[in-house]
């Protein structure tokens, strides 16, 4: 069997894979967003809470993705739900340091002049600091999706979701007849997915970041 | 001319160029301003020895604007700042129009205060029109309101609503953004502005043009300014008095203009106000101060005949043509038509420059020294002609001046050496002695 009438024969298998790639890619990247830029807002003001929550951040990273997962399955179990801590725990890094930096580097004299007109602490960080601070903190988003779509291809290894199960698949029955076709279909989609993905972010800051400070 | 008050008195009323303090509702805008009144106002950083503000007392008058103007670390913003608490008092109070605002919930209270910066603050991600309805809407204002607001406002400041409403600050010149900057901190009506050295970053001319500017505004909203500037001559030009501070804000001198130039309290105030303080006086004076003449004029639309008959007929041998519009457009002498062959569009020299009624009479000079016929067309609104001052106006008024500021000096001296007369006599025959002076 060659790719193509591989392809041709499972879609309905790869369709549901890529699918659900996708989907926990990008729920993860929803929950990563929202923690990293809570964790920026909380830390931010101050130099050594931002610190430290980038250096947390960093290490997390540094952790060997297989590593993660293997010791997240004793206290979770298998399937979802270390597929889901993983990923988000990893996606954080990328948001969390390009939100800490996007909001230290909205101009003091902007600060002041938010504060001067009569603008509360949470109105500043709404309407002047977090739209000022967007362009950085959505490069982080696409940078952390970029990354998740590799490592949640890992999470098949704990029998969670998406076309990691396909690779694995292969790996494990390299020599036989479709071993090949199974890797090269599931790399070859996860490859796709991060295209789509990107194209997605490129619509979402054409249509977030006002044309005032558009590059 | 009016009369310094007395230094170290600085409620005394009148003596102020603008005072009109809470009269009238001139203008577009309604609310007028109201009187600020610091009080033993001290800032202290912990850790530091020294505060940075210390017993700073003064009282603004309604309607008045008053710089701050003192070298930089003087502590001359930090007092401006606390004015709306963006840095809160260490000690002191603070009140506006009456109310005491030391306790006052900051956010309400900034939004009843204008406020405006260097380099304009405006936030660059909202359109101009946005950046100007943030403090109306804040204020939840109805929409409706706040739309027609936004264009008033552009239109105060001297900016085409329909051109400038939507767009960017990127997009606007330093002085433009200037503008929309005084156009936000003024949106919400405050009776008091707050300016902290907002033309500090635009080039000489814009700022020149930017002060004048202010001027014509204060003349119709009559707002309480307070304006931190290092720049002692936009000091002079802008400040019905002037509060020159030195180090931890204390005040040196707190007095008119007029008064700190020809008499200033001692070695700081005069170092401070430099060299060339007569030059400076003339930035003092207004060419609506002085004799505006008039002249024979024709505008383009005149038959032939008439503008030479007026030619014939008026003294002067010069007549000046107005466009359509009633701008000053050429000078025309005697035999320029004839030489021209009657026609208007070769005749004559063109109008190379004007002043406006609000101009300093520096900058008239400036204009009638660069003309060569010595003398210069002034302009009111829309550029429409209102008359014209030559070099011996501008000479005789500037003659009269420095004569009356030296017989003020004169008399002030006498007053003072009167009274020490007066004190050593007094001393000298007990408590019955008499001062004569």
């Amino acid at each position: 069997m060659n790719f193509w009438e591989y392809l041709g024969n499972r879609h309905q298998q790869l369709l549901v894979d890529t699918y659900q790639h996708a989907s926990v890619v990008f729920q993860c990247m929803v929950a990563a967003t929202v923690i990293g830029v809570l964790i920026a807002v909380v830390t931010y003001r101050s130099d050594w809470a931002g610190n430290l929550a980038t250096t947390t951040t960093s290490t997390l990273l540094t952790v060997p993705s297989l590593a993660m997962i293997g010791l997240l399955i004793p206290v979770v179990g298998l399937g979802v739900p270390p597929t889901v801590i993983a990923l988000t725990l990893y996606g954080l890094l990328p948001i969390v340091r390009n939100a800490i930096v996007g909001l230290r580097g909205v101009d003091p004299a902007l600060v002041d002049a938010a504060t001067g007109i009569g603008m509360s602490r949470t109105a500043r960080l709404t309407r002047v600091e977090l739209p000022l601070a967007w362009p950085p903190i959505l490069t982080g988003i696409r940078v952390s999706t970029q990354m998740l779509m590799g490592i949640a291809a890992i999470a098949a290894y704990a029998s969670g979701p998406g076309l990691g199960n396909l690779i694995f698949r292969g790996i494990a029955s390299l020599g036989s007849s479709n071993a090949l076709n199974q890797v090269l279909a599931g790399t070859l989609l996860i490859v796709l997915l991060a295209l789509l993905f990107d194209a997605g972010y490129v619509l979402i800051g054409r249509l977030t970041i006002s044309r005032g400070i558009r590059a | 001319m009016p009369e310094p008050p007395d230094p170290g008195t600085p409620g005394a009323p009148g003596a102020s160029r603008d005072a009109t303090g809470t009269t009238g509702t001139t203008g577009t805008t309604g609310t007028t301003g109201a009187t600020i009144e610091l009080e033993s106002l001290t800032k202290r950083y912990p850790g530091t020895p020294q505060p940075a503000v210390d017993n700073v007392d003064m009282e603004i008058r309604a309607g008045e604007t008053v710089i701050l103007v003192g070298p930089s670390g003087c502590g001359k913003s930090t007092t401006l700042k606390m004015i709306n608490r963006l840095i809160e008092p260490s000690g002191g109070r603070i009140r506006i129009g009456g109310e005491d605002v030391t306790d006052m919930d900051p956010v309400r209270l900034r939004r009843q205060v204008g406020y405006a910066i260097q380099s304009s603050g405006l936030f660059p991600h909202m359109t101009v029109a946005q950046n100007i309805a943030l403090v109306p809407k804040m204020l939840r204002w109805p929409a409706a309101r706040v739309r027609a607001r936004v264009e008033e406002m552009l239109d105060l400041v001297g900016l085409d609503p329909g051109e400038f409403h939507g767009r960017y600050p990127r997009r606007l010149s330093g002085g433009q953004q200037q503008r929309v900057g005084v156009a936000r901190a003024l949106a919400a009506d405050p009776p008091v502005l707050l300016m902290d050295e907002p033309f500090g970053a635009v080039d000489p001319i814009t700022r020149d043009h930017l002060q004048d500017e202010l001027i014509r505004l204060q003349h119709e909203l009559h707002k309480t300014i307070v304006f931190v500037t290092h720049d002692f001559d936009e000091a002079i030009k802008l400040g019905d008095r002037i509060a020159v501070l030195r180090e931890r804000s204390h005040i040196a001198q707190f007095d008119t203009p007029e008064a700190i130039l020809t008499n200033p309290a001692d070695d700081f105030v005069s170092g401070f106000v430099g060299a060339g303080a007569a030059l400076k006086r003339l930035n003092l004076t207004r060419v609506r101060d002085v004799g505006i003449t008039d002249y024979p004029t024709v505008t383009v639309d005149d038959p032939l005949e008439r503008i030479f008959d007026l030619l014939r007929s008026s003294g002067s041998h010069e007549i000046l043509l107005l466009d359509r519009r009633r701008r000053p457009y050429k000078w025309l002498r005697r035999g320029d038509l004839m030489r021209a062959k009657g026609s208007l569009a070769r005749a004559g020299t063109l109008v190379s420059d004007t002043v406006t009624r609000d101009a300093t009479l520096r900058d008239a000079l400036e204009a009638v020294l660069t003309d060569s016929s010595g003398r210069v067309a002034v302009t009111g609104g829309r550029g429409a002609y209102e008359g014209v001052v030559d070099v011996e106006t501008l000479m005789n008024s500037v003659h009269e001046l420095m004569e009356a500021d030296r017989l003020e000096a004169m008399e002030a001296q006498h007053e003072l050496e009167g009274h020490r007369a007066g004190r050593t006599h007094a001393e000298q025959e007990g408590a019955g002695g008499v001062a004569d002076t």
